[in-house]
């Protein structure tokens, strides 16, 4: 009972190191035919469109609400200490150094990530990437590269956008509700902003770009080996796609705010 | 050309292959027939290179397929063609952009060219007319026909058919297998075609090749298949 009970957690260690070990080679890869041409331009720039352009909408949205609700919380707080003159820092700050990078990284998984996972594992289960492979044409090249490619550029722009609504939507609520000036509320945040802040959120946005490409196309290549053939097969890899790119998004991101602090 | 020796291939401690030799002269058509997920996709698929044996052999044109990788293991596929039991045509493209595609990817030929030969090939199979259609608003016939012309469409010197008729009506099964004959007369290639329709294929091809239980239990002329008194190729002919 006991050794067939450590046997299992064996079993199952085992093939969760393997499964890194996969994803480590896949990703790899990805980079290796990222830096070797020849890059399908045609494909990236769908892919952008895709993955960037298609993302506008939510963006803007879930951008403007969340500056929105930083500009009622943080007038709130602040007020209660006399300090509401820092809600302009207080709302660039939050949403530049994390809340724009990491929401718009959710946005785009759910959105993008999800449909890039089942797209490529549509591909596998019907044999299109057999397909791809027996023309003696590179999968990496025509699947993987260009979605890695258009989440490298889209990210740090869709993130930009967010920002640039979200300080729009705090500075509504803040300076056309609540009454801060529009002088404090921009000076402030000019003077406290500064460029390594504006950096960490680029380099947050570009690392997260890795992450949603890199596991959207990793579950949608390897769908029927890992997760099962079939409707349910895809299902599952999307599933798993948008579940694994969400833990690891706020995952990487604390380390990568404990290293940037 | 294509030569198999000893190919042994299992999954989850199942044996598919037992210990599989053959060899196909260039130019000859074999059918490979057998009982359901009795292994003849699992060795075409060995025979492409998109499967590895446990043990044994592929060996086409002298060329090991376990000691090829990369940029030879292509140029190698270049010379390939396969016609998959779904047809695996990319959903997101028309039947135009699908036959066009190889020619595209694989060649230098101007838009022109291109347009001109798809067109030739889609009409060869019966398909002109359906070029602007999406794989999905065709029926599974005319997918097959697709499918035909983009692995014809660069003139491969093999040619690997995973149940070409599966899923189709006699009728229109009849006029895939006549296609693939008039194929292989004009390019001469060869094909080796994995088959549930016996004996209807056999007209159509020069050997057939049974497995049963893993291994090769028929190697030779249809109509010696046809005479057998084995047992069990007896039952499977339905006799």
């Amino acid at each position: 009972m006991i050794v067939e009970w450590i046997r299992r957690i064996g079993a199952g260690t085992l093939e969760s190191v393997r499964r890194m070990g996969l994803m480590g080679l896949f990703l790899a890869k990805t980079f290796l035919y990222t830096v070797i041409p020849p890059i399908k331009f045609s494909r990236v720039v769908k892919q952008i469109h895709f993955i960037g352009l298609q993302s506008t909408v939510v963006i803007l949205l879930t951008g403007l609400f969340a500056g929105m609700v930083l500009g009622f919380q943080g007038y709130y707080s602040l007020s209660r200490f006399g300090s509401d003159a820092f809600l302009g820092p207080m709302v660039g700050l939050a949403l530049i150094k994390e809340l724009g990078p990491v929401l718009s990284a959710l946005m785009v998984t759910g959105r993008a990530g999800s449909a890039v996972a089942a797209e490529i594992g549509i591909m596998r289960i019907s044999e299109q990437i057999d397909a791809l492979d027996l023309m003696g044409l590179n999968p990496y090249r025509y699947l993987i590269v260009p979605n890695m490619l258009a989440a490298l550029i889209s990210m740090p722009l869709l993130t930009a956008i967010f920002d640039v609504l979200g300080i729009f939507g705090g500075y509504l609520i803040g300076v056309k509700l609540l009454g801060v000036s529009s002088g404090v509320y921009f000076g402030e945040m000019s003077h406290y902003v500064e460029m390594a802040d504006v950096l960490e959120g680029l380099y947050k946005s570009l690392s997260f770009g890795v992450l949603i490409a890199w596991v959207a196309t990793f579950k949608g290549y390897y769908t029927g080996i890992l997760t099962g053939f079939g409707a349910e097969g895809v299902s599952k890899a999307t599933t798993q796609a948008v579940v694994l790119t969400s833990v690891l998004i706020l995952v990487w991101d604390y380390f990568m705010t404990s290293a940037l602090f | 050309m294509i030569k198999v020796e000893q190919l042994r291939k299992s999954f989850d401690g199942h044996v598919v292959l037992d210990g599989i030799s053959f060899e196909i002269a260039k130019g000859e058509v074999v059918a490979l027939i057998g009982g359901s997920g009795g292994g003849k996709s699992v060795l075409l698929k060995h025979l492409a290179g998109l499967m590895q044996p446990d043990s044994g052999r592929v060996i086409i044109d002298g060329v090991d397929l376990r000691k090829v990788r990369g940029s030879e293991l292509r140029r190698l596929r270049d010379r390939l063609g396969f016609l998959f039991q779904g047809g695996a045509l990319f959903d997101s493209m028309t039947v135009y952009e699908n036959v066009a595609f190889p020619l595209r990817e694989k060649t230098k030929m101007k838009e022109r060219e291109i347009r001109s030969r798809v067109m030739r090939e889609l009409e060869l199979v019966g398909l002109k007319g359906a070029e602007d259609k999406y794989p999905s608003q065709i029926s599974g016939g005319m997918v097959k026909r697709a499918a035909l012309a983009r692995s014809l469409v660069l003139d491969p010197e093999i040619m690997l058919f995973d149940e070409p008729t599966t899923g189709l009506d006699p009728v229109i099964g009849q006029s895939i297998l006549e296609l693939i004959d008039s194929c292989h007369q004009r390019i001469s290639f060869t094909g080796i075609i994995v088959t549930h329709e016996i004996p209807r294929i056999f007209p159509f091809v020069d050997r057939v090749l049974m497995i049963y239980q893993g291994k090769l239990r028929v190697n030779g002329p249809p109509d010696e298949m046809m005479r057998s008194d084995d047992p069990v190729v007896k039952a499977f002919l339905g006799k």
